[in-house]
């Protein structure tokens, strides 16, 4: 008799404490090492391009703004360039700048959050909490210019519907001194922290050619040697008129993704200090009477990666057809290219590496359990930190020196 | 910041859980571990698992695919609890309620399964973490 | 590439049109029927390199039509390959999920939210309605009210 060979599956999803979005993933694996994914996604599914569909092209920006909190600006303005090239519409130069900056700002505290959330998840609970507490005072300003922390519902069709004042100007200068001299602390310790090293470099790995063939964007790519960026390649909103560079790796692994992500954010930094200093003067918006017949492409740099928005109009008031693409749909998807044959230690750590805003790809996976033996989530966080201490008393080095890090 | 918390018994050991929702609210709740705002001051705690939770943190429209696992949720979590309903969707579905795949709010779904079930609701866009935190405050007082 | 030699590249594959337009400076739209929209997408991403960026399923009323978006980063275009199907009661398309994985995951939530067949699709499974969703109702076609 034939025994039926049962292949353990390690389930991840579809709660857990710290990965927000329900997501299913199956692994399946042999021994300690991860042969096939499967993923389903459901959960997050709200319909909202069919919503779109019945309402007005300047309601429906509160609505995809809401796609994903932490892309809030991203999604309205690729919807609103879409719109705007439907239309022939030029903005004017000042909503170009504001639009900058505000999508900085957003990349910013985006990024501090992934790497509060890496830090987490191998077990570097101090990072963090720093990570974390220093995003805060990017949302306070957000806050001061938009009113809102997050979903600040900033631009329209034609332009931004709230100036920044110039009293705030020195404000946010001063704020961007602090968060720069902060994030070169936390990139200095994590570049030379040999335990990190050991930790993430190999890990993860997206080969260049897989990164082509999933047609990932956004640090995802860039971590492996592909040079797109949506600011440079087909520059919109201020990008165009800025001085700044697009930052690649070429290993391909968590380590690379993190150093795209930290290096980015210097450079956001300074972009936001160029848009202040050339902010021109001029109105904020033109006034859109009607959107005429027509199919418009918007795409905008996400802290993800491309956020792309297809839209048609037939003239009337709402669209015929609006297709809304973040950019965690085609990054998540990689996570099988480069999970297979990694250790499941090294899985949480991996999948966040692709920084999955799983909401904004509209999904939630849930699935039936299959039960062969089921690692939960809390069983594969502990794995991951447990790698991380073996390294670290391999290494002989007491880890990251927290007490440069000072929460105070 | 100081809140006053008495009559509370216990502190709430809280159970997350996300029914189909931008994440705003979700990274909110984070928040409150971090230094700022620091809800573990008061015995907050988030766990892994409903069995262990006083209180559930439900955020998200609930959508259809999401229904059935909430309601199993519910109904593994340790009874009493609370149900903590954070945000505009969650509350009432917000911008989303003409979603096809939209079957919340969160307390419609909650009662199906447990009529006298006892919710408190945080609206928001998403709720500040302060909202947030008062809003639990408050309803654990009056419990 | 440059732009002449990007668009003498496009031409080449003018057979298996319908025709090139363009309605702004970097927008360019290549209409094909949709029994030339597998050799049409292959050309795109393997000869003129052009990154997938995703595609958009249309219920157009008389027909359907699915467009292909692919960027060309290099000289800030986007490349919109729009297929149509003409066979409103059994719409479908080949699927070009085996030359491009990126395509998998937005060929399923065609096949669940428009109900148009993805032929040879390596995995044609619900993506992202619900378990219980309701076979043949398509949420994204235009008789489908909430």
């Amino acid at each position: 008799m034939k025994e039926s060979v049962r292949k353990p599956i390690i389930a991840i999803g579809p709660f857990h404490p710290l990965q927000e979005e329900m997501e299913f993933f199956q692994l399946t694996v042999d021994g300690e090492t991860v042969t096939d994914i499967n993923v389903r996604i459901s959960y997050n599914h709200r319909g909202i391009e069919k919503i779109s569909e019945s309402l007005q092209f300047d309601q429906i920006p509160y609505l995809v703004s809401r796609i994903c909190g932490i892309c809030s600006a991203s999604h309205p303005l690729a919807y609103i360039q879409a719109v705007e090239e439907i239309a022939g519409i030029e903005v004017p130069d000042r909503a170009r700048y504001v639009r900058t900056i505000i999508n900085e700002l957003e990349r910013i505290h985006s990024h501090l959050l992934w790497v509060g959330l890496g830090g987490h998840f191998i077990g570097y609970d101090t990072v963090f909490m720093w990570a974390w507490k220093y995003r805060e005072p990017v949302l306070d300003l957000l806050e001061k210019i938009t009113g809102n922390r997050n979903n600040y519902g900033n631009v329209r069709v034609g332009g931004c519907r709230e100036d920044i004042p110039d009293e705030l100007k020195p404000e946010i200068l001063k704020e961007l001194d602090i968060i720069e001299k902060k994030t070169e602390m936390l990139t200095k310790a994590i570049l030379d922290d040999p335990v990190l090293h050991a930790r993430l470099k190999g890990v993860g790995i997206l080969s260049k050619e897989d990164a082509i063939n999933y047609a990932v964007t956004g640090p995802t790519a860039r971590g492996s040697g592909v040079d797109i960026d949506v600011r440079h390649d087909d520059p919109y909103a201020a990008y165009g008129d800025l001085d700044w560079k697009v930052i690649t790796q070429t290993e391909g692994d968590v380590f690379a993704k993190a150093v795209v992500r930290l290096l980015e954010t210097f450079e956001s930094i300074n972009m936001v200090r160029q848009a202040l200093e050339k902010l021109p003067d001029g109105p904020i918006a033109v006034e859109v009477k009607e959107i005429p017949p027509g199919e418009g492409c918007g795409h905008a740099e996400a802290p993800r990666g491309e956020t792309f928005h297809y839209v048609r109009s037939d003239g009337g008031n709402r669209p015929v057809r609006h297709k809304v693409r973040a950019p965690s749909y085609v990054n998540v998807p990689s996570f099988r290219a480069s999970c297979i044959g990694q250790k499941i230690a090294d899985v949480t750590l991996t999948l966040a590496a692709v920084d999955p805003c799983y909401s904004c790809t509209e999904r939630l996976a849930v699935v039936d359990g299959h039960n062969n033996v089921i690692h939960d989530y809390d069983a594969l966080l502990k794995l991951s930190r447990e790698k991380t201490a073996r390294i670290s008393k391999e290494l002989g080095y007491p880890g990251l020196k927290m007490e440069d890090l000072e929460i105070g | 910041m100081s809140w006053k918390i008495n009559f509370l018994k216990k502190s709430p050991w809280v159970f997350h859980v996300n029914t189909g929702a931008c994440n705003n609210c979700d990274i909110e709740i984070v928040n409150l571990l971090t230094p700022k705002f620091d809800v573990e001051r008061f015995g907050i705690k988030l766990v892994g698992s409903p069995r262990h939770a006083d209180a559930l943190l439900v955020t998200g429209v609930v959508t259809a695919q999401a229904a059935p696992r909430l309601q199993e949720v519910y109904r593994q979590t340790s009874k009493p609890c609370v149900v903590f309903v954070m945000g505009a969707c969650a509350c009432g579905t917000g911008i989303f309620s003409t979603g096809y795949h939209v079957v919340g709010p969160v307390d419609k779904v909650i009662r199906e399964v447990d009529p006298n079930a006892i919710i408190a609701y945080v609206p928001g866009c998403p709720p500040k973490p302060e909202a947030m935190i008062s809003g639990v405050v408050k309803a654990l007082s009056a419990i | 590439m440059n732009r002449e030699e990007l668009e003498n590249k496009l031409s080449e594959i003018k057979g298996k049109l319908i025709s090139i337009e363009q309605t702004t400076d970097n927008r360019i739209y290549l209409l094909c029927e949709s029994e030339n929209s597998y050799a049409v997408n292959k050309f795109l991403f393997e000869d003129v390199r052009c990154r997938f960026v995703i595609a958009s399923g249309i219920d157009a009323e008389d027909c359907f039509e699915v467009l292909y978006h692919y960027a060309y980063d290099k000289l800030g275009l986007i490349i919109t390959l729009k297929a149509f199907i003409r066979d409103r009661e059994n719409p479908a398309i080949e699927s070009i999920a085996p030359f491009l994985p990126a395509a998998e995951w937005i060929e399923r939530e065609i096949h669940d939210i428009l109900g148009i067949d993805i032929k040879n699709h390596p995995n044609l499974e619900r993506l992202i309605l619900a378990d219980d969703w309701p076979e043949g109702v398509y949420p994204l076609r235009k008789e489908v009210k909430k």
